[in-house]
């Protein structure tokens, strides 16, 4: 059960989602410690359903005095039904929905934050998750005008699109008379390009998700590197409690050094040390009244700047010692082998060496069904030659895990078709020999060479059109489509020239944050004309994916 | 225009003639009128109880047209009242309360409680507040019940008031403070009663001779009150009992039939009206009083901004002047309002009198302002000739004005057309400029449509360019669902006549049509209707209510909206027996794919049954696995497992029940072990019990496990390598090292050895490594030398770079020397 608690921070809107005991507690907590007991506790009504019998326990003890329930992002029937026949649906003096369809995550950057949208698309066949999509697309639409294009690609892309048209239509009359903010709209099933989230992202924010994971944007360190160095107080106990860090653009310097390639970023950090250094020199150079006062002035600006600076120099430290290390090196370079097509007809060594050492399954999970999206599906033989060695070292229970991975298509067995995944590098030039990582010239520097597929799409969109690459498009699942939706005369956006088009990506089943830098970088390419905003159901990276389609159930033996 | 009065200006201008016919005019009748120019009511005879001559009751319009008339066949009725949304009330005296619209349909009844069924109803009164129209109640008991909002009842008992022996002298329902209170006067004592107490209040400066209040009113807006006292004095204030306005003696002390505030909004005068037998009495700020002669029985409706006289014979409105209107029609008034009047009538007249009578407004540099009075004043009158007159002025002076501002002009020449149209005999809703403004368009479009005046209403509509979602579309919606009730047309003519005429509006939302239509018994008309409805989700409530579940679950996935797919298909699993649910399900995916995910949370079982009605042996067989982790029993497992294979079996998934089968044989087989052994290894994966068994010296046990299951050279190499250097054994390593030939090559029997700090071991095993990986050997055990032998051995020049990168500057520098000459020549070839 996830009992979200809303705070607003400044521009963003967080959720902090707890484990089933975890938060029930917190619930109880809330509920007896604060006096007007007017506590507001947010249902997810799909994690509601899941297991509800917990929750329903824990508010039945509660003897609520004044106790309401806000759905997010809806009201649902099943989980008023539930709360109905466990007879508490009436001790909540409220009920009602907060819709909460599409966060905002940064300035250019909407989650809906739905855990599992990817597992219900295409695992379970349920699209209550694209509704949502659908309706928070209308609610943009509402607020930012008409969206005139519309184009997609895959089964969920072509289900949206549908429901938006569909939305529209049942509206006809109402709709606000808005000057229309994007240009156009990509939608973008996951499934289309199922190898970018498998492969390990490259750029500080991405390896920062890799390696510990943000959630909410939030990124939970360990503490020793931050531990306080004040000179004169040896011997002090070092903190214990992993230090918590908000990550977003609102930060100067991490706006500046997110999206950069890791290997670049150790420049951009020095550099900024050396600027900051030198405005603190500058108060020796204040000498009259005013200058000292303006001096002053920017302090705290400075403090902040040096203690962000601090930061982030603990945290590449921290990424430094995994990056160096040999395992990384060598995961890495299959990785690269893997997209770049070498040896992906047969079992690998590397991957052998891994599973007979008992490395993380995760690990394990994400290169195999690498190997199979990058040969478009495995030899009969070889995969079952993984499936047993997983099984076997791993435990028979991940049997339903890897069906799961096989009905979404991340592992398969090789049919009797060509392998059209070269075609598919070569057209799309997904793999680019010199990626320069300093001072990058193509998105492929994102991941050190590769370029994320789901963003070459949206690259060609722009400039020069799908109609080139339709072939390609017709070897990647699912329909492409455009629509267009008619803007109310006088609302036709006349483009200044110079003016940029604005571009809104919505990413169905999830985005990395590797695509979001190589997305970003499209947009503030000099050339470009375009201006990308990014939605997706979920911010997510290979090993979170990879776990939402899980399936280990708990043994029970004793 | 009758002006009356020298210090202050009333103005009473009659209405309609009314066109009813009533013998004995108002008298012996219950009378209620709606304000805003509402309806009127009339209940003859209402204390008859004899079956044989029942009392009549009749609805009319303002200007007393007929629009319904029935027999009063309930009981016995105390008042009659009107609502916000133009529904009787009738309050009778049990305390039931009956809804009727305002062309006599019965619409619902609700009781105000047992406390007032068991002590009767002595007194009601009903008001309005911004939550909607209230009941108030004073039962037999003296005690007063209330009702804030009928639309969503809840009954307040309100404290008792203490000493009150017989019915109050007079009392009055007020809002303050978003609540609703009573004052009660008993005798001379006044007090205001709320949720929670009953609160004696004095009206500051009251008139010492008054020894009781016999009398009091409260303004439309709530914030003044009146009270008139046994010696005839009234006296003004502001409700709240802090301020007194005025006080004014009538010199008339027999108790006043009624009494009603007459007051413009944003006055600064007060000013109410008394109306006795025959006689009506303005008061106000001085101590003069106007009066008025009455022909008839009459009552007072009071208004937002004055007061309306009804009569058996007249309908009449009362209002203080409006501050333009007097500025320009007061007898040579030299108002800019008025010389532009005067201006244009000799403009008129082709005299060039309007010239001087211009340049004298101008000069005071008061056109725009004499425009403006004009405007103004036209909207408060009532004649259509003198807005015009009015309009023609002031439209002539914005011809000498640049710049002037058109919105006000424009606004009211359109205000104007809508309320001589509804003010009109015919519609009969005498409006003024100031109601029509607080009262807002779609209210007023509300009131045409309960009267069925549609064609006007879209006129209105149309002509005012409302939005059509709000306007037209509305309107004709409403029309819609009046025509499918009429009973006489068959079901193809109403469908087809409904589509056509709104056909082109927008936001039309047909399940609401076909809502009405079931509603009056029309399965066949709603369905027909519902197919016009755009919204899928809209569908779904509607062919629920009419069983048509079939269509409600194509309609629900075609919204999209899964949600509503839950609804339908809950609502189809208590309604059809388990078969034909099923069936149904299995003829829409999306709708069985949704109920399958319900099941995996909720009813295991029939998961089952779905997957077997399917022959999906593969889920079956999925379920079984799932199944059997939740199991404690090593035995019911094992069973479950076998249930498992069977099902995969059957659906040719020979990899999925290879591996099951697999899975039973180890558990069996870890079980045996636990037993002979006491070691625990149920629940382990192969790899780790493999490891176990190492680690605990049953190497036999171990390497039947990897014949038995085949396990890869390989893995079982790597296995038994960081088994033994765990468990340092290193005898058994290099025993194991010398087996046979490791599939694994050499090179992780030194990492291994190394990771568990045995150079010496480790040694022993750079020598087997292959020649590619013998640097990364040396390297390994940190031996330098034998890192760069072989290295330079290999003339590979990236190998030789890792060796000098290992290198110290101090140490090892001949070894460096050598290192790069080597490089360079390798770099040459």
């Amino acid at each position: 059960i996830c009992f979200a608690l809303l705070c607003h921070r400044t521009k963003l809107i967080l959720i902090l989602e707890c484990q089933a005991t975890k938060t029930c507690r917190k619930y109880v907590d809330l509920a007896t410690n604060t006096d007007n007991a007017n506590v507001k506790v947010l249902i997810d009504p799909k994690q509601f359903s899941r297991n509800e019998a917990n929750g329903i326990i824990i508010i039945d003890k509660l003897q609520p005095r004044d106790f309401h329930i806000l759905f997010v992002p809806r009201r649902s029937l099943l989980c008023e039904q539930r709360l109905k026949e466990k007879g508490v649906l009436n001790s909540f003096t409220n009920i009602d929905e907060y819709i909460l369809d599409l966060i905002p995550y940064d300035g250019d950057l909407l989650s809906m934050e739905s855990e599992s949208s990817f597992r219900e698309c295409y695992l379970e066949n349920d699209q209550t998750s694209l509704y949502h999509a659908a309706k928070g697309l209308m609610t943009l639409q509402a607020l930012y005008g008409t969206i005139p294009q519309i184009f997609g690609k895959g089964e969920c892309a072509r289900h949206v699109a549908n429901m938006m048209l569909r939305m529209k239509r049942e509206f006809a009359g109402s709709q606000t008379q808005i000057l229309p903010v994007f240009d156009t709209l990509l939608l973008l099933d996951r499934n289309v390009d199922l190898l970018t989230p498998l492969a390990t992202q490259l750029t500080y924010e991405g390896l920062i998700d890799e390696i510990f994971g943000i959630t909410n944007g939030y990124v939970k360190l360990p503490p020793e590197k931050f531990a306080q160095k004040k000179q004169g107080e040896g011997g002090k106990e070092l903190p214990t409690e992993p230090k918590k860090l908000q990550l977003n653009s609102a930060e100067e310097l991490y706006a500046e050094i997110r999206d950069k390639n890791f290997n670049a970023v150790g420049a951009a950090l020095s550099k900024k040390a050396k600027i900051i250094s030198a405005a603190f020199e500058e108060r020796h150079n204040a000498k009259t009244v005013g200058e000292i006062k303006q001096f002053v002035s920017q302090l705290p600006h400075m403090q902040a700047a040096r203690s962000s600076l601090a930061n982030h120099t603990s945290i590449a430290e921290l990424i430094k010692d995994i990056t160096t290390s040999e395992d990384f090196f060598d995961s890495l370079t299959v990785e690269q082998e893997f997209m770049t097509g070498v040896d992906t007809d047969k079992v690998s060594t590397y991957i052998e060496d891994c599973i007979a050492q008992k490395d993380p399954l995760i690990k394990i999970l994400r290169l195999v069904c690498m190997q199979s999206v990058c040969n478009n599906g495995l030899k009969q033989k070889v995969l079952d030659y993984y499936k047993k060695e997983i099984l076997q070292t791993y435990g028979y229970k991940h049997i339903l895990t890897l069906k799961n991975l096989e009905r979404v298509g991340l592992l398969k067995p090789q049919s009797t078709m060509r392998n059209n995944y070269p075609t598919i590098r070569k057209t799309l030039k997904l793999w680019m020999e010199d990626a320069n990582e300093q001072n990058p010239n193509d998105i492929s520097y994102v991941y050190s060479g590769y370029a994320p597929l789901s963003v070459r799409l949206t690259q060609v969109l722009a400039r020069p059109g799908w109609r080139s690459i339709e072939e390609v498009l017709k070897m990647l699942p699912g329909p492409h489509f455009e629509e267009r939706q008619q803007v109310p005369t006088g609302l036709h956006k006349k483009r200044q020239p110079g003016e940029n088009r604005t571009i809104l990506v919505f990413f169905l089943g999830g985005v990395t944050y590797a695509e979001i830098a190589a997305l970003r970088f499209l947009s503030n390419m000099e050339d470009s004309g375009t201006e990308y905003i990014i939605a997706a159901t979920k911010l997510i990276n290979g090993t979170s994916w990879i776990k939402s389609l899980m399936d280990s159930p708990e043994e029970n033996l004793p | 225009h009758h002006y009356i009065g020298a210090t202050w200006h009333v103005l009473k201008i009659e209405l309609y003639e009314m066109g009813w016919n009533l013998k004995d005019g108002l008298r012996e009748c219950l009378v209620a009128a709606a304000p805003y120019g509402g309806p009127i009511s009339l209940l003859k005879g209402h204390n008859r109880r004899s079956p044989s001559a029942r009392p009549q009751l009749e609805i009319y319009s303002s200007s007393g047209l007929p629009l319904a008339s029935f027999p009063w066949k309930s009981g016995v009725v105390k008042q009659l009242g009107w609502t916000v949304s133009d529904d009787l009330l009738c309050v009778q005296e049990d305390g039931t309360v009956l809804v009727y619209d305002l062309l006599g349909g019965f619409k619902r009844h609700f009781s105000m409680g047992n406390e007032v069924s068991q002590s009767q109803v002595l007194e009601t009164k009903i008001f309005h507040s911004p939550y909607g129209t209230g009941v108030a109640i004073l039962t037999g008991a003296l005690r007063f019940t209330l009702a804030t909002n009928i639309d969503d009842i809840k009954l307040r008992r309100l404290p008792e008031v203490p000493g009150l022996q017989g019915a109050p002298s007079c009392w009055a329902v007020l809002t303050q403070d978003r609540q609703s209170k009573v004052l009660v006067a008993n005798g001379s004592h006044l007090f205001i009663l709320d949720n929670t107490a009953c609160t004696p209040v004095t009206p500051p400066g009251l008139s010492p001779q008054a020894s009781s209040i016999v009398h009091m009113c409260v303004s439309f807006s709530y914030k003044y009150l009146a009270l008139l006292t046994d010696s005839g004095h009234v006296w003004m204030g502001t409700s709240n009992l802090k301020e007194k306005l005025s006080e004014v003696d009538t010199k008339i002390k027999t108790p006043p039939k009624q009494m009603a505030w007459c007051r413009r909004p944003k006055s600064q005068q007060p000013s109410a009206v008394v109306m006795w037998d025959g006689l009506l009495i303005v008061v106000g700020e001085c101590k003069e009083t106007i009066q008025y002669h009455l022909d008839d029985d009459s009552i007072l409706v009071p208004e937002l901004d004055g007061v309306r006289i009804i009569s058996g014979t007249h309908h009449e409105l009362l209002q203080e002047v409006p501050g333009a209107c007097e500025e320009i029609f007061k007898i040579a008034s030299m108002a800019p309002g008025a010389l532009l009047l005067e201006a244009h009538k000799e403009y008129e007249k082709e005299s060039q009198k309007a010239d001087e009578y211009l340049r004298e407004i101008k000069e005071q540099s008061l056109l725009s302002e004499a425009v403006r009075q004009c405007v103004e004043a036209a909207g408060h009158e009532h004649e259509p000739e003198t807005q015009k007159t009015l309009l023609r002025a002031a439209s002539f002076g914005k011809c000498f004005l640049s710049n002037f501002p058109p919105e006000q002009f424009v606004s009211m020449c359109r205000d104007l057309r809508v309320l001589n149209a509804v003010r009109d005999y015919t519609v009969g809703i005498p409006l003024t400029h100031t109601q029509f403004k607080q009262m807002t368009v779609q209210v007023l479009i509300d009131r045409l449509v309960y009267r069925k005046l549609y064609p006007l209403a879209i006129e209105i509509c149309r002509y005012l360019k409302t939005p059509e979602y709000q306007g037209v579309s509305r309107v004709l919606k409403h029309w819609a669902c009046y025509k499918v009730q009429q009973k006489e047309e068959s079901d193809e003519v109403i469908a087809k006549a409904v589509s056509v005429k709104l056909a082109d509006a927008a936001g039309i939302f047909y399940s609401e049509i076909a809502t009405k239509a079931y509603e009056s018994g029309r399965t066949e008309l709603a369905i027909k209707l519902l197919e016009f409805e755009p919204r899928s989700g809209e569908q779904v409530p509607l062919l629920l209510k009419m069983k048509k579940s079939p269509l409600a679950l194509s309609k629900a996935i075609e919204s999209g909206d899964t949600d509503l797919v839950y609804t339908v298909v809950m609502y189809l699993k208590n309604e059809l027996n388990r078969g034909d649910f099923f069936m149904m399900l299995r003829n829409q995916p999306v709708a069985l794919s949704l109920y399958k995910q319900f099941c995996k949370h909720q009813e295991q079982d029939t998961l089952k049954d779905l997957f077997n009605q399917d022959d999906d042996h593969e889920e079956l067989g999925n379920l079984y696995v799932k199944a059997s982790y939740k199991e404690q029993r090593l035995e019911a497992r094992i069973a479950l497992l076998q249930s498992a294979v069977d099902e995969y079996y059957k659906a040719k998934n020979e990899f999925s029940a290879k591996t099951t089968e697999d899975e039973m044989r180890l558990l069996r087989f870890q079980r045996k072990l636990e037993e002979e052994k006491g070691e625990l290894l149920v629940g382990f994966s192969l790899h780790d019990t493999m490891t176990t068994l190492l680690s605990v010296g049953l190497h036999k046990h171990a390497e039947q496990l990897y014949k038995d299951f085949r396990v890869p050279d390989k893995r079982f190499w790597w296995l038994k390598l960081k088994s033994l250097a765990e468990k340092e054994d290193w005898e058994e390593l290099e025993k194991f090292g010398k087996s046979k030939k490791s599939p694994i090559g050499y090179l992780p029997f030194v990492e291994v050895c190394i990771k568990h700090h045995n150079k010496y071991e480790a040694k022993k095993y750079v020598s087997k490594v292959t020649p590619e990986q013998k640097v990364k050997a040396h390297l390994a055990v940190g031996d330098m030398e034998g890192a760069a032998e072989a290295a330079i051995e290999r003339r590979n020049e990236s190998e030789i770079s890792t060796v000098l990168s290992r290198c110290s500057a101090t140490t090892d520098h001949l070894l460096m020397e050598r290192l790069n000459r080597a490089k360079a020549t390798a770099v040459k070839k």
